[in-house]
């Protein structure tokens, strides 16, 4: 056998039996690595967990709802401010982005048809129904105010008749209403991931909220600094920022308090550079907002950087997600670990696996 | 809102009136043949289409792979030599020592001849689970509690949006994607009987016989009563002398597999006697049901809407 510097660093020998390596790479492999490989058995390489059945629509609707509810935010802010050229494009861009996130929600729906069931109970153990509510009252109120502000660009061209006063009346409240529902449109996608048995969504859910409010506010920042003209944009540079700064710092937070194994994903393959681009971006497009947000062209730019980190941030993190449970070795090290740890302070009594 | 972690009857917890005892199965794989009886009667019963196109895996005699929205019942085979025989044994020993240094050791009983190599066989079911995730996790109320304690998809209500497939730490529950028998001979008009699709399908406890005072299609069949079915409570008693009783001719890899109620899903109604680690048996070693996090979830998320809301307070103020 061959002997190199970092033999005192081996583990010792166990005495009985030698631990298995499932009979694979026979005698071939004597040499004992260095680092040893984690040890796990499975079956026949299997996952343990099912991922969720969920297509990139689920991904998109994760950033068009935050866009929306980050829009709305915006828009109610501008209502109450009096900036009624940033509170007519947020109201109509939190409008279609809503429109196209629900669109795109029940393409998703293995049977599109019955989407309708989503109303037929609340409970709030499931994200998903909570989601629904709060997704069809941010998209009533935010539906009225966008219809009177469409009406409105169009020079009143939509036939309302006698309706038109009652949609004026309403479009304020309306607008406040949604402007309450936005920040949970923003966050409630948050724990929909969280709560799961997917080992990279539910390891995140200490710091996960965090990271998601941020780019929805990042996101609709960028697209109101596209919209809107610099003279009226000021709130949306200044969340902007905060936001990509929240960003930067959450994403960092939420990682370091996951599971190491967990983490993983987060910086492999496709979902890992999308991740790696989205900080970069953030972090551009936020400086962008910062020093250049007063020059139309510049706060632009910054814009679409902003939107576009925050669409390779929910692609990235939803797709590490899915393959966290394709391998079963993110379910399988993270639990015994933890069972180890528990084991080894002296708690025993909480195991599914027990001698009696 | 019922309860989320913990000990519980989850019939009463459901808010059944008058709850039935729960039933639930015990899978003791130590005499399961692999004869996959079982995953034929509940096909048959179920009327559950064909999973894949039949082809041959090559994991032992398993061909079927895993759960799914198709396959309710599934047989796993592993092939063990001494070695693994072994540390199963070992892992097995620690566990009995767990949480007893106080006791004198239990009079030393000689393993018996350890074979040369094994077969281990076990048929994997949902494990209707105390605290199911994906009964709590599912938006429609397609997935219920019945009053056995069992959960059950109506497949007439579930609009196929997957919440709960990501919600079942063990897998188990799926959504079918195709439900058509794909034999060439069977592709005609000759199909008796529609197949539900794009919605999640799993083991029901076959709840249209145990409303008929039946037994479940794969504990009837079951040839070596490997799979039994009946009341929890009793089933768990009758798991516990099944264990003791293989520890007591030595064989101390055996050790049961959701019959303790204060694990992370409150405990399982399909108990299971193992003869290795679970995850061997690709189970899950420390499943954690993932709505036990859902009050700290929800409270971090309104933190996060909080903060959301005085970032644009701050944002809106700074350029008056």
């Amino acid at each position: 056998m061959s002997t190199s510097e970092y033999d005192s660093l081996r583990p010792p020998e166990p005495v009985v039996g030698k631990r298995g390596r499932r009979g694979r790479g026979g005698e071939g492999s004597r040499e004992i690595p260095v680092v040893p490989k984690a040890e796990f058995g499975s079956y026949y390489g299997r996952p343990v967990v099912k991922p969720a059945p969920w297509g990139h629509e689920v991904a998109a609707y994760l950033f068009l709802g935050g866009v929306a509810g980050g829009s709305g935010l915006l828009a109610a802010g501008a209502q109450l401010t009096g900036r009624p050229k940033l509170r007519r494009n947020t109201r109509v861009s939190a409008l279609v982005a809503v429109l196209l996130g629900a669109v795109a929600l029940v393409k998703d729906l293995g049977r599109p048809e019955r989407f309708v069931n989503m109303m037929r109970t609340f409970k709030l153990t499931s994200p998903m129904s909570v989601g629904s509510w709060i997704l069809s009252a941010f998209s009533g109120g935010i539906g009225i105010a966008a219809a009177s502000e469409i009406d409105r660009m169009t020079g009143k061209r939509i036939p309302l008749g006698p309706l038109r006063p009652v949609l004026r009346s309403v479009e304020s409240p309306a607008g406040l209403a949604a402007g309450v529902m936005a920040p949970p449109l923003a966050v409630y996608t948050a724990v929909l991931l969280n709560d799961t048995a997917t080992p990279t969504w539910n390891a995140a859910y200490k710091g996960l909220p965090f990271v998601f409010v941020s780019s929805a506010s990042l996101a609709a920042s960028g697209l109101a600094m596209i919209t809107t003209p610099v003279a009226e944009a000021g709130p949306a540079r200044s969340l902007a920022v905060i936001g990509a700064v929240s960003d930067l710092i959450s994403a960092r937070v939420t990682e370091h308090l996951m599971d190491p194994v967990t983490r993983e994903p987060l910086h492999e393959g496709t979902p890992g550079r999308m991740l790696q681009w989205s900080e970069r971006l953030a972090a551009a497009g936020g400086l962008g907002a910062l020093l250049g947000g007063h020059r139309r062209g510049t706060a632009a730019l910054s814009g679409l950087m902003l939107l576009a980190a925050s669409a390779l941030l929910r692609f990235g993190f939803f797709e590490a997600g899915k393959e966290s449970a394709r391998d079963p070795r993110y379910t399988i090290e993270p639990q015994k670990r933890r069972l180890a740890e528990r084991r080894a302070a002296g708690i025993t009594d909480d195991s599914i696996t027990t001698s009696g | 809102m019922g309860q989320l972690t913990g000990p519980s009857d989850p019939a009463a917890d459901a808010g059944w009136a008058e709850p039935k005892p729960r039933k639930g199965f015990f899978t003791d794989t130590s005499i399961c043949i692999g004869c996959k009886a079982c995953e034929v009667a509940c096909k048959e019963w179920n009327r559950n289409p064909r999973d894949g196109d039949l082809e041959l895996l090559g994991s032992s005699y398993d061909n079927t792979g895993q759960l799914g929205a198709s396959t309710w019942r599934h047989v796993a085979f592993i092939e063990q030599d001494r070695e693994r025989i072994e540390e199963a044994r070992e892992s097995g020993r620690a566990l009995i020592d767990l949480g007893m240094p106080a006791l004198p050791r239990p009079p030393d009983v000689t393993p018996p001849d350890t074979p040369e190599f094994r077969w281990l066989m076990s048929s994997d079911v949902c494990k209707h689970c105390t605290h199911a995730g994906c009964l709590d996790v599912c938006p429609t109320g397609a997935l219920f509690r019945t009053e056995f304690g069992t959960v059950v998809v109506q497949h007439d209500v579930c609009n196929g949006c997957g919440t709960c497939v990501a919600g079942c730490p063990f897998g188990v529950v799926e959504r079918r994607s195709d439900g058509t028998y794909a034999t060439g001979e069977r592709q005609s008009d000759r199909l008796a009987h529609e197949f539900v699709t794009g919605v999640a399908q799993k083991c029901t406890l076959c709840y249209d016989r145990l409303v008929e005072d039946e037994i479940p299609a794969c504990a009837k069949t079951c040839p070596t009563t490997s799979i039994k079915f009946g009341d929890h409570d009793e089933l768990v008693v009758k798991a516990r002398e099944r264990v003791a009783e293989l520890h007591a001719q030595g064989r101390t890899e055996a050790r049961l597999y959701g019959a303790n109620e204060r694990d992370g899903v409150g405990g399982i109604g399909s108990v299971f006697l193992l003869l290795d680690e679970p995850e061997v048996y690709g189970l899950p070693p420390d499943p954690r049901v993932c709505t036990a996090d859902l009050m700290s979830m929800f409270k971090r998320a309104g933190l996060a809407a909080a903060g959301m809301v005085g970032a644009a307070a701050v944002a809106f103020w700074s350029s008056r």
